[in-house]
């Protein structure tokens, strides 16, 4: 039997060869992290998102064909709507189990952009989009920004009163477009807004055209992953040249596998108690309709909060009007924002110096990053504030505030906070490094005081364990891109001089003020100096802690008294200060 | 009878008879209760309630108000106000003013039911204005519930939202949450526009459409939240924290979870 399964075995790899390849592939290993995970969150997301969608399709009407509702749902009964929205009433209440996977659905995409969002930002602060990960970066955006339209056109599929008023923005901004604003919306609208069209061409973008771009974006991100070999953090034994953890059968693939079913579970588990876009409640879309509290969701609320705070700036110019107040914060800002992520690797790269563009494999602790770090924390600030702008109504409604001085507070505050929470970061990470510094120069500290026999106090240091002090040493010392001299010695013009001045001054700025670390001879000194100071402490630590094993405390003169009068004693160290104060009065004696 | 003698000693009975003696309580007062309000509306105009109204007017409005409700720098003047008006404000404790704030507060009423009403009385015999609705007016139970849907949809959720949780208006004013409003305070709402509510009055809206409306609010309050825990009705806002705060943290301790090392 098992002779018959072996031949079968062989005899297919002598068609397909793969043996070799996936025994290979099999065993690869992959760095293990938390922070690792957010990716494959989103991964697992998009995929219960393709299940449930798959569901969906079988019973929404992508039309806008006005019928009369006539399902269970008693407050619609009688009431003229598109089809798209009396079948997504229809899939609500009564299709067994479209409510629940509807919301699946709909809480699945919003996880999916979310932990797509956290993953960048995880990326970008470890530098892991870092040569030779530049392209895998852009991939990345590419995938949020496919995310966005995914999410965007699978709001406004249902026509009810929030898709309607997304859909209502989404073309006065495309009308704010200069030039060709107005023949765009009518190309896509097929006329005028609403038109009869639009659901149903959306519907097409919404399941195959976005899905398929996603999927192949995916394969083409987890290939090059795979690939490239995933990153890993600094620690004792990993190196730029190797990758530190388990492989992927079994161990991984078990953990990535297992991980699939907590997000899946997670998603149905809330899916199943918290209501998400009820439909229902907000009635079919009509244009002379609107409800408080109409918002995008979450990952355009940014958007709709640039949107919000713009005040109202229009010009006109030949009789057109250029309505900057729409232009500038919804289409304007988003272009500016990708580009500017997009163009961050390879800016880094171009004020890094040369001998630092080399393969990184290895992260950064973001605090070895400090500008990077900083640029994190206060684009995050910007992006929070402009999110605050896009909720302010709900804020103002619920905390009991003024939404004009929600509006003004972030009008001003996405000037003054962002740069605030930079400089700021930007300290922090410098302190810590230098703790780090502290760190190896002194060994940790251990809260022991020690009083020695002539009464002098100290504290004891511990060193530093082997794992800690390979994180430190991870570090990479950079010197900023020198600023280029006007003229060489012989008094020739140095070439592109404006250029490379620009080069360095951003240079400069990434990595100035930067703490060095210490020499290797200083690192000598300071382990000799923590090992003393461990060995001296050594007899009270074991003290203490037999102490501690015993319930007894150490700086506790009556249990000392009592245990004197029991005759305990701890011999080892009685007997050292017994030795050195025999010492001391040796030493007076001579 | 002997059962019961030999049952009235046994610990079980103070819990029967507390429980009797408190649904008797409950029953007696929802009675009494049903039978203030209606004769809150439907009381005849008498001229003891009036002049009971001017006191009390007297006492606690007009040094806003002004004698007489003329009004003053303070205050609107109240001729032609209209007893709905009077009757809509003191019943949901927006009037007497608490403190100048960027509109009245609801809070509950400072006057008893009879205060409230003989104040409404002096206030609407001080010129024309909106009354209150008679019993069979606000009888909504017939109206049909879809128009008055979209006559919510279309007039009220701008303001209100959708599911009549409020919202925000310009500079610290606010639409209130409607859920709990009575029919009859829906009613006089509509047709007073207190605060920043425009009118509805009958030239504008039926009596059906009222009643509609009104049935309408009043199925937001007893609809079930089919799809679970509503969030409080908020939309994409309240769904976005849920899904960073709870999803993301849920995912973040599985995470963790699952890379930690096994000791």
């Amino acid at each position: 039997m098992s002779n018959a399964i072996g031949n079968f075995a062989s005899g297919l790899d002598d068609r397909l060869t793969i043996a070799s390849w996936s025994r290979r592939n099999i065993r690869k290993v992959f760095p293990e992290h938390w922070s690792f995970m957010f990716g494959e969150m989103a991964l697992y997301a998009f995929i219960t998102v393709l299940l449930s969608g798959i569901y969906l399709t079988l019973f929404f009407k992508p039309s806008m064909t006005e019928v009369l509702y006539d399902g269970s749902y008693v407050p619609l009964k009688g009431v003229h709507m598109s089809e798209a929205y009396a079948s997504t009433l229809d899939i609500s209440f009564d299709v067994r189990g479209g409510l629940l996977l509807r919301q699946i659905h709909h809480w699945a995409a919003l996880l999916f952009v979310a932990a797509m969002s956290v993953h960048l930002v995880r990326v970008f602060v470890t530098g892991a989009f870092r040569k030779p990960r530049e392209i895998n970066w852009m991939i990345g955006l590419g995938l949020l920004m496919m995310g966005f339209l995914a999410g965007f056109s699978g709001y406004s599929l249902p026509d009810d009163l929030l898709s309607g008023t997304g859909l209502r923005i989404a073309e006065g901004i495309m009308l704010s477009i200069p030039v060709i604003g107005t023949y765009l919306s009518f190309f896509l609208f097929d006329g005028e807004f609403p038109g009869d069209e639009f659901i149903s061409r959306l519907y097409g973008i919404h399941i195959l055209l976005i899905p398929g771009v996603i999927l192949a974006l995916i394969t083409a991100h987890l290939l090059i992953v795979w690939y490239q070999k995933h990153t890993q953090y600094p620690g004792k034994g990993k190196t730029n040249d190797n990758v530190v953890g388990y492989p992927v059968m079994p161990i991984y693939a078990a953990k990535a596998g297992g991980f699939f079913f907590v997000v899946f579970g997670v998603i149905v588990a809330i899916a199943g108690v918290i209501t998400i876009n009820p439909i229902w409640g907000y009635g079919p879309y009509m244009p002379d309709q609107i409800t408080a509290g109409s918002q995008p969701d979450w990952y355009m609320g940014w958007l709709e909060g640039a949107l919000r705070i713009m005040p109202n700036w229009e010009t006109v110019a030949w009789g057109h009007t250029i309505s900057w107040n729409v232009f500038i914060p919804a289409a304007v800002l988003m272009g500016i924002v990708f580009t500017l992520l997009g163009a961050y690797p390879w800016l880094e790269r171009w004020a890094t110096p040369g001998d630092q563009t080399k393969d990184h494999n290895l992260l950064d602790r973001p605090r070895n990053a400090p500008t990077r770090t900083a640029l994190a924390t206060g684009s995050l600030t910007f992006y929070f504030l402009m999110l605050i702008a896009g909720g302010n109504d709900i804020i103002a409604s619920q905390l009991d505030m003024s939404i004009n001085a929600i509006t003004w507070v972030v009008r001003i505050g996405i000037f003054v906070i962002p740069p605030f929470v930079f400089w700021i970061t930007r300290r922090i990470c410098l302190s810590l490094q230098r703790k780090d510094r502290d760190l190896l120069l002194h060994g940790v500290e251990t809260g022991t005081m020690m009083r020695l026999p002539h009464g002098e106090f100290e504290e004891v240091h511990a060193p530093l364990s082997e794992e800690a002090k390979a994180v430190i040493l991870s570090k990479e010392t950079i010197e900023p891109i020198p600023y280029p001299e006007k003229t060489d010695a012989n008094g020739v013009k140095t070439p592109h001089y404006h250029l490379k001045k620009m080069q360095a001054a951003v240079s400069h700025w990434l990595y100035r003020d930067a703490v060095p670390l210490p020499s290797a001879a200083e690192l000598e000194a300071a382990e000799h100096h923590i090992l003393e100071s461990a060995e001296k402490g050594a007899p009270v630590m074991h003290q203490m802690r037999q102490l501690e094993a015993e319930g007894g405390v150490m700086h506790d003169p009556s249990a000392a008294e009592a245990d004197r009068a029991a005759g305990v004693t701890v011999p080892h160290l009685d007997a050292e200060f017994d030795q050195k104060a025999e010492d001391e009065k040796g030493q007076q004696a001579d | 009878m002997k059962s019961l003698a030999t049952q009235r000693r046994k610990p079980v009975a103070a819990l029967v008879l507390v429980v009797l003696v408190l649904s008797l309580i409950g029953a007696l007062y929802a009675a009494v209760g049903s039978a203030t309000k209606v004769q809150a509306v439907d009381a005849p105009n008498s001229a003891e309630q009036i002049a009971l109204g001017e006191k009390l007017f007297v006492q606690s409005c007009s040094s806003c108000h002004g004698i007489g409700g003329v009004g003053t720098d303070e205050a609107p003047s109240l001729v032609g106000a209209g007893e709905a008006s009077a009757d809509f404000q003191l019943s949901t404790g927006r009037m007497p003013l608490t403190a100048e704030q960027a509109q009245a507060q609801e809070r509950t009423p400072v006057f008893s039911d009879e205060e409230i009403m003989a104040i409404s009385k002096y206030v609407g015999s001080l010129g024309a204005g909106p009354s209150n609705p008679t019993a069979s007016q606000l009888e909504y139970e017939n109206a049909d519930l879809a128009l008055g849907g979209e006559l919510f949809r279309t007039n009220c959720s701008q303001c209100h939202n959708f599911a009549g949780e409020g919202g925000a208006l310009s500079n610290g004013k606010y639409a209130p949450n409607i859920r709990n409003a009575s029919p009859l305070q829906i009613w006089q709402a509509m047709i007073t526009g207190p605060e920043n509510m425009p009118v509805f009055s009958d030239q504008t809206m039926s009596d059906s459409d009222k009643q509609a409306i009104i049935k309408f609010v009043n199925h937001l309050d007893n609809e079930p939240s089919f799809g679970g825990w509503d969030g409080g009705s908020l939309g994409p806002v309240s769904e976005g924290l849920t899904v960073f705060l709870l999803v993301i943290g849920l995912l973040i301790g599985a995470a963790v979870w699952i890379g930690a090392k096994v000791r």
